[in-house]
């Protein structure tokens, strides 16, 4: 009964969505009216050549660790996968540690928790939606393992949007309650505190953290946790489309000569 | 081939017994004589034949790894592109694959349009053509629901919906379409096995494609028949080495989509995982269904007709139009470059195709310059539907075409001299 109620009302959902398109009728102004111009900045990943630097990789992850893992999950990235920004395995298994996750059923059958392993997956800080929900006064904090993939703009919309912050409103914006107002968030506002203050971190490598610094240095790491193959595919690329140049420069005066006696 | 190759006691023996080395011969070999004066627009067709054999080559390998399931479609995806060796190329391959193969096929077909391809007597071939683009549709649509994302299952919920636009029975056929009421676990993998098999019917009528192609042969530039030898040359060596050219040309152009901006034909948000409570703010279809998406919307209530299903009915005459397209026109002459009126109208035509797309991709209730996209999507779609149905016909009868040549061979050397 509830699982019939629960699908008529997803299909009346359906509808009413699809009556929304087909009766061109009341549009989402706030869509329209936050189109701000992305300031672009020249990540070091950007261009063919693009590679992710590292130091900027493992501020990041200090970042996310420290500010941003206490609400935001990194569900699709393992442990083990830090090696891949230059962390050596007692690094990460020192990290992993850190965590506890439920394994079992045992011999005995009861589920019991263990220190998190490196092949284990980033642990979530809540450990379902609604808990995240409760805690974070009804906002649910995304997945951040594909945010930079699943925003236009990417890290620019992310780093943007990471300092885009403004104390007070614009004139006639009636916030709603407990929302910050955002430049880059859709509709400006945003249930996420401002995160990133100035020294909001103490890098390790004695970087100093501006808010600007930790901005980028995060936008960068979660680049790579939704595109970790990013280097790889950069560098094969190059390969590739050299060899078609070859290739095809081969084809056409192959091309020409066969073509000859028909010109 | 060369008569030497069939002189091989080998090749000779399987060849008694099945002539399979002739048939290559007479299909893409030397013994498939072709007009001398192809230019590069006859490259698409064959470009779209190898997309086709990458897209299965590819699709099969992916389909080992991803698990049609609501609960993990979206997480096997992302395992593809994280932990699969080479999954991430594989994946942004097919990905990619589907945009090139609508452009290499809407090129295509613009090309038989403008010379004339589809007039008499290859009309079944041209009607096969409009069957394989509507097979595609349906791969491509289905194929985009697969990654479960959000555009994934809101472009799902938005197209099946539109049969419910049939009267007295449109919503029990929803129902049947989804196995369910509502987008859900069934849809997703009825549409997983249709995936799968669609690639082979596009398979079956692409062989039909060619079977028909081979009997009148291609059409060519200046649009007049093969009167003779002298008129072609085998397709092996001089179409065979120019589609490798093209090859290469055209897999530079895909390479660096896969490899530099593999997310460019994509939707953002088709990487936040389904979710039947949060409908994203603009739905909107892959790119290459944004002009009939644009024909769909543009339609307003018309006496008892809904916009619903008026829209329905204009998205799918769109396509299915272009079947009558050899007896809407009636000119003999096929070129465009003999016509100089119809020439500058396709021209206009294909305009409009890309302005459709626009509107496609924009909310119809934004404005450009004062403009609301509805009204230019309903002056695009009445337009598309006059160019066809009554400025074809029209520009066929008034229209007084210049004289094509002779023949291939004269139209070849008065262009050498």
């Amino acid at each position: 009964m509830i699982k019939t109620m629960k699908n008529s009302l997803k299909a009346g959902l359906a509808v009413l969505a699809l009556a929304g398109l087909m009766t061109h009728g009341a549009a989402p102004a706030l869509a329209s009216a936050a189109k701000v111009e992305l300031p672009a900045r020249n990540w070091s990943f950007n261009g063919m050549f693009g590679t992710f630097d590292r130091g900027s990789l493992q501020r990041g992850l200090q970042v996310y660790q420290e500010v941003c893992a206490a609400c935001h999950s990194l569900k699709l990235v393992a442990y083990r996968n830090l090696s891949a920004i230059g962390l050596n395995e007692d690094q990460i298994k020192k990290i992993a540690a850190e965590f506890e996750v439920q394994d079992g059923p045992n011999d005995e059958g009861e589920m019991y928790a263990r220190p998190a392993r490196p092949s284990d997956r980033f642990v979530a800080p809540f450990a379902n939606d609604k808990a995240a929900r409760a805690s974070n006064n009804g906002a649910l904090p995304p997945d951040l393992s594909l945010m930079t993939k699943a925003r236009k703009g990417g890290a620019d919309y992310l780093h943007a949007l990471l300092t885009g912050y403004k104390e007070t409103p614009p004139d006639g914006v009636k916030m709603g309650e407990g929302m910050q107002y955002n430049v880059y968030f859709p509709g400006n506002q945003i249930a996420m505190a401002p995160p990133l203050a100035e020294d909001a971190v103490e890098y390790a490598d004695g970087t100093k953290a501006t808010a600007e610094q930790l901005a980028a240095d995060v936008s960068t790491f979660l680049t790579w946790a939704a595109e970790p193959e990013l280097e790889d595919r950069k560098r094969m690329g190059v390969k590739v489309l050299l060899f078609l140049l070859v290739l095809t420069a081969m084809m056409y005066a192959l091309k020409r000569q066969i073509w000859a006696d028909q010109h | 081939m060369s008569s030497k190759f069939f002189e091989n006691p080998i090749i000779k023996w399987v060849e008694y017994r099945l002539p399979i080395f002739s048939f290559i011969d007479h299909s893409v070999g030397s013994g498939y004589p072709t007009p001398k004066n192809l230019n590069y627009w006859w490259n698409f067709g064959s470009l779209a034949g190898v997309v086709l054999a990458i897209m299965v080559a590819t699709g099969i390998v992916l389909a080992m790894s991803y698990t049609a399931h609501v609960d993990y479609a979206f997480e096997s995806v992302e395992r593809i592109m994280r932990d699969v060796n080479y999954g991430w190329l594989l994946r942004y391959i097919h990905m990619n694959g589907g945009s090139m193969f609508f452009i290499l096929v809407y090129i295509h077909m613009f090309r038989g349009m403008y010379f004339g391809s589809y007039k008499e007597p290859r009309e079944l071939l041209w009607i096969i053509g409009v069957l394989i683009l509507l097979a595609m549709m349906a791969t491509a649509f289905m194929g985009y629901v697969l990654p479960w994302g959000q555009m994934s299952f809101w472009g799902a919920t938005v197209i099946t919906n539109l049969f419910s636009a049939i009267p007295l029975v449109g919503d029990a056929i929803v129902t049947w379409l989804w196995g369910g009421f509502s987008v859900d676990n069934p849809t997703l993998n009825r549409f997983f096995s249709l995936h799968y098999l669609m690639p082979f019917v596009i398979f079956a009528l692409v062989f039909v494609h060619l079977w028909a192609l081979h009997v009148h042969k291609s059409n060519n530039p200046v649009g007049v028949d093969i009167k003779g030898p002298q008129d072609t040359i085998p397709f092996h060596p001089y179409y065979t080495i120019k589609d490798a050219f093209g090859l290469g040309v055209f897999m530079l152009f895909f390479m660096f989509f896969v490899f530099f901006a593999p997310n460019f034909f994509g939707e953002p948000d088709n990487y936040i995982k389904a979710n039947s409570l949060v409908t994203p703010p603009h739905i909107v279809p892959e790119w290459y269904f944004l002009p009939f998406y644009a024909i769909l919307r543009a339609v307003p209530d018309i006496w008892f007709i809904s916009a619903k299903l008026g829209g329905v009915i204009a998205m799918f005459a769109s396509i299915l139009v272009l079947m009558l397209l050899p007896w809407l026109d009636r000119s003999k002459v096929r070129s465009a470059r003999f016509r100089p009126v119809y020439r500058q109208l396709f021209w206009v035509f294909v305009l409009d195709c890309f302005i459709l797309g626009w509107v496609g991709a924009n909310s119809p209730d934004a404005v450009f310059h004062g403009i609301p996209f509805l009204w230019i999507g309903q002056t695009g779609t009445a337009y598309y539907f006059a160019h066809i149905l009554i400025i074809i016909p029209l520009i066929s009868i008034l229209e007084k075409p210049k004289t094509p040549p002779e023949s291939i061979s004269a139209a070849v050397t008065q262009a050498a001299e």
